[in-house]
């Protein structure tokens, strides 16, 4: 069998002789041979089978066996989509109450809830949900239009200064800078550091709380506690949403804000929606 | 002068027909066969009582579910360590007995060897002995000679199925298993893996034997080079045994070595080869030409040893007439030694890690996006996301709090209480919402570093895990 033993004086060998080293003959076992056959057989038919040989237009042949990622993607999203039908209609049904007493809603409106938001609404009030100057943090507890679900859900739904919408929120921060003298806008400014806690000059504040009374307070409130029927943000709190020191407060008073979000109805489905308003609720903030 | 023939570039494999064999290492074999297909076979049956809701298979591969069960141990993925630890062990192991041994491994536990051992005593039972087995190979196709070609075929099929059939509960209860693979209901997966380890047995120990061994296989190779010259390996003494003959009445007696030229050491060889050409690639080491010397050197009257286990050491130590080194002195070496601390060390720790291991664990990880919330009253809130595993037998519930706890207010998303239920042998996660009173230390510092702790409510086991807190401090 071996011809590889020191002992054995006939050795198989090819014949080659290189400064005395002989080459032993080895030969390959036939079946590996069969094997590479067959692999070539296999190779052959599965380009055949599947999407595999490039053509001149850009494309490759369809393969006989009918095989196509994308198809395969399209198949496992309706998978997905109809798995939920059932969880979604019923999502829909309910009273926007009854979704926290649910394991089963909630805890698919959680989910969907944070996909939605990863999706739709992070590019304006940020991954985390944590918000931006001029774009509101949604997970504290402050909220300009209400912080229960129903008022989050409204928000969304319809969004604010929406022009398509008729059911959009709607208010108005006027610019000050027009009807105001400049003295007097020293003085509010002041009158509001010193009612949200902040250092503030006592003697242009007390008449700052004037001009306050004058030209604010209709929509702000008595002592800017704010009113959330108009959208007009509590004044006294640790929350601002263009920024709360002097310079930021001054440029809001003299140019007046306007901030614009879009309405979701229509864009998202119900589902959707009522996911999302559930998943910025639970967020540490919701009433 | 001639030009050389050209050399045939390719081979057919050459039938082996294995003689029965009697003696000390075939019986060693018959009973390390018995043991590891017993063991493969039998172990998925074991019973295990680990409680109500817990799968009660002693060896449970749970891929669904993510859990190892071995006996009391149980493994989650986040310990896949323990397997890691075990496989260098293996390593580790194989290192050891291959250094000391030689291809021991291959000669006794690999499968490949004890399924075509297995194989091999079917044939035997069918076809005969070494003997039957050439005539009918050679005889032209007749009745006979189909249907016991097809009675071993079929035999071979069925143990083939049963190897490809235990494999897979290992990795689902096995009763349950049992009965949807007999009405059909069970998974496809379960089916194919069957399927291809039952052709892969067939193939394999039916057909390939030694071509997996020589051709195949890597270990064979990784082995030589981890043998050296007091490796034991099966050795031809060459120099008691040469020159050989039939020791005919004609010849002079005297100049004959002991080797009788009976070819029994060749015709037992599973690997079909001629110890007496050396140690060589193809040997497994399994011994069965010893036991066949040995039988043939009892009856010619001459002492057992022609062909033995023995290092290359010993060779040169015999040819110069010196005694040959105890196998003890052979196996206790340096270098084995190493191994076996190495080896100890590894399962030291991985038994020291396994007593170690808490019933209650706890990950926290705080959410960055954003790092803190300023709330309207002043004080900040941070945010963590904390897994709670419950590795007891059955639904707990766990308080989570804080320390230091001054000013520190904490609360959970979606209920009113800090105690939540985790089920048994689960994960709980949970956003834990923890807020800095305005006026506080930490509220105002930049980072300040605090533990947070949960305790199971009825055994008072506890966990923590150190986090930081963010304040609005720069």
């Amino acid at each position: 069998m071996s011809g590889k033993s020191p002992d054995n004086k006939d050795p198989n060998t090819t014949g080659h002789i290189w400064d005395g080293i002989e080459e032993f003959d080895n030969p390959l076992p036939r079946w590996w041979l069969w094997v590479l056959y067959l692999t070539i057989i296999w190779g052959i038919g599965y380009t055949i089978w599947m999407p595999a040989w490039p053509l001149l237009n850009g494309t490759t042949t369809a393969g006989i066996g009918g095989y196509s990622s994308r198809a395969d993607v399209a198949a496992d999203i309706k998978h997905f989509v109809d798995a939920n039908a059932a969880v979604d209609s019923k999502l829909t049904a309910v009273e926007l109450e009854e979704i926290a007493g649910d394991p089963d809603l909630s805890n698919y409106a959680l989910n969907g809830g944070a996909a939605v938001f990863r999706t739709w609404c992070a590019q304006c009030h940020g991954k985390g949900a944590g918000g931006f100057t001029g774009y509101p943090n949604l997970i504290d507890n402050d909220w300009l239009w209400g912080g229960t679900l129903e008022d989050i859900h409204t928000t969304v739904s319809h969004g604010i200064r929406e022009p398509a919408d008729d059911d959009t929120r709607l208010n108005d921060m006027p610019k000050f800078g027009e009807d105001l003298e400049a003295e007097e806008i020293d003085q509010v400014v002041q009158y509001l550091l010193s009612i949200s806690g902040q250092e503030a000059d006592a003697g242009l504040a007390e008449t700052g709380a004037e001009v306050y009374a004058d030209n604010c307070e209709s929509c702000h409130d008595e002592g800017g506690i704010g009113n959330r029927d108009l959208g007009a943000p509590n004044l006294t709190d640790a929350i601002w949403l263009f920024g709360g020191d002097a310079a930021s407060i001054r440029t809001t008073i003299v140019h007046g804000r306007a901030g614009v979000m879009p309405a979701w109805a229509g864009r998202l489905s119900e589902s959707q929606i009522r996911q999302v308003s559930f998943w910025v609720h639970q967020q540490g903030g919701g009433e | 002068m001639a030009t050389p023939k050209a050399p045939k570039l390719y081979a057919a494999q050459e039938p082996i027909f294995p003689r029965r064999v009697y003696g000390f290492f075939r019986n060693l074999k018959w009973v390390i066969m018995i043991l590891t297909l017993d063991i493969y076979y039998l172990t998925p049956w074991i019973r295990w009582d680990r409680g109500a809701n817990m799968p009660d298979q002693a060896v449970l591969v749970d891929l669904a579910n993510r859990r190892f069960f071995m006996f009391w141990i149980e493994i989650w993925p986040h310990e896949f360590y323990f397997v890691a630890g075990l496989l260098i062990m293996a390593g580790l192991g194989l290192f050891l007995f291959t250094s000391a041994l030689g291809r021991v491994w291959c000669g006794y536990a690999c499968p490949q060897t004890v399924w075509t051992d297995l194989f091999i005593l079917v044939e035997r039972w069918i076809e005969g002995d070494r003997n039957a087995r050439v005539r009918l190979y050679n005889a032209s196709w007749s009745a006979r000679k189909a249907r016991l070609r097809v009675t071993k075929w079929i035999t071979w099929a069925l143990i083939a199925l049963a190897t490809g059939g235990a494999w897979v509960f290992y990795f689902a209860d096995a009763p349950t298993l049992m009965r949807d693979l007999l009405t059909g209901q069970a998974a496809f997966v379960a089916y194919a893996t069957i399927a291809v380890l039952t052709g892969t047995t067939f193939v394999f120990g039916g057909l390939a034997r030694e071509q997996i061994c020589i051709y195949m296989c890597p270990w064979p190779r990784i082995q030589a080079a981890m043998m050296d010259e007091d490796t034991l390996t099966i050795g031809y003494r060459s120099w008691r045994g040469e020159p050989r003959g039939k020791h005919r009445k004609s010849d002079d007696a005297t100049q004959m070595g002991d080797c009788i030229d009976c070819m029994a050491c060749v015709n037992v060889c599973p690997m079909g080869i001629d110890i007496r050409d050396g140690q060589q690639m193809e040997c497994i080491t399994c011994g069965l030409c010893i036991d066949a010397c040995d039988d043939v050197m009892a009856r010619i009257g001459k002492p057992r040893g022609l062909i033995d286990y023995m290092a290359l050491t010993d060779e040169t130590s015999e040819r110069a007439g010196k005694p040959k080194k105890p196998i003890w002195k052979h196996i206790l070496r340096v270098r084995t030694m190493v191994y076996t601390v190495l080896w100890s060390l590894v399962g030291i720790l991985l038994l020291v890690a396994l007593f170690m291991r808490s019933e209650v664990e706890l990950d926290v990880s705080p959410v960055r996006n954003p790092v803190f919330v300023t709330m309207s009253d002043g004080s900040i809130r941070n945010t963590y996301d904390v897994r709670i595993r419950n590795k007891q037998g059955g639904t707990h519930s766990f308080a989570i709090s804080v320390t230091p706890s001054d000013g520190l207010t904490v609360s959970l998303q979606g209920t009113d209480s800090v105690v939540v239920d985790v089920a048994a042998d689960a994960t709980g996660t949970h956003k834990v919402f923890i807020i800095a009173d305005k006026d506080s230390e930490m509220a105002n510092a930049h980072l300040s570093e605090i533990r947070i702790w949960v305790e199971d409510t009825a055994t008072r086991n506890r966990a923590f895990s150190d986090t930081v807190f963010n304040g609005k401090g720069k």
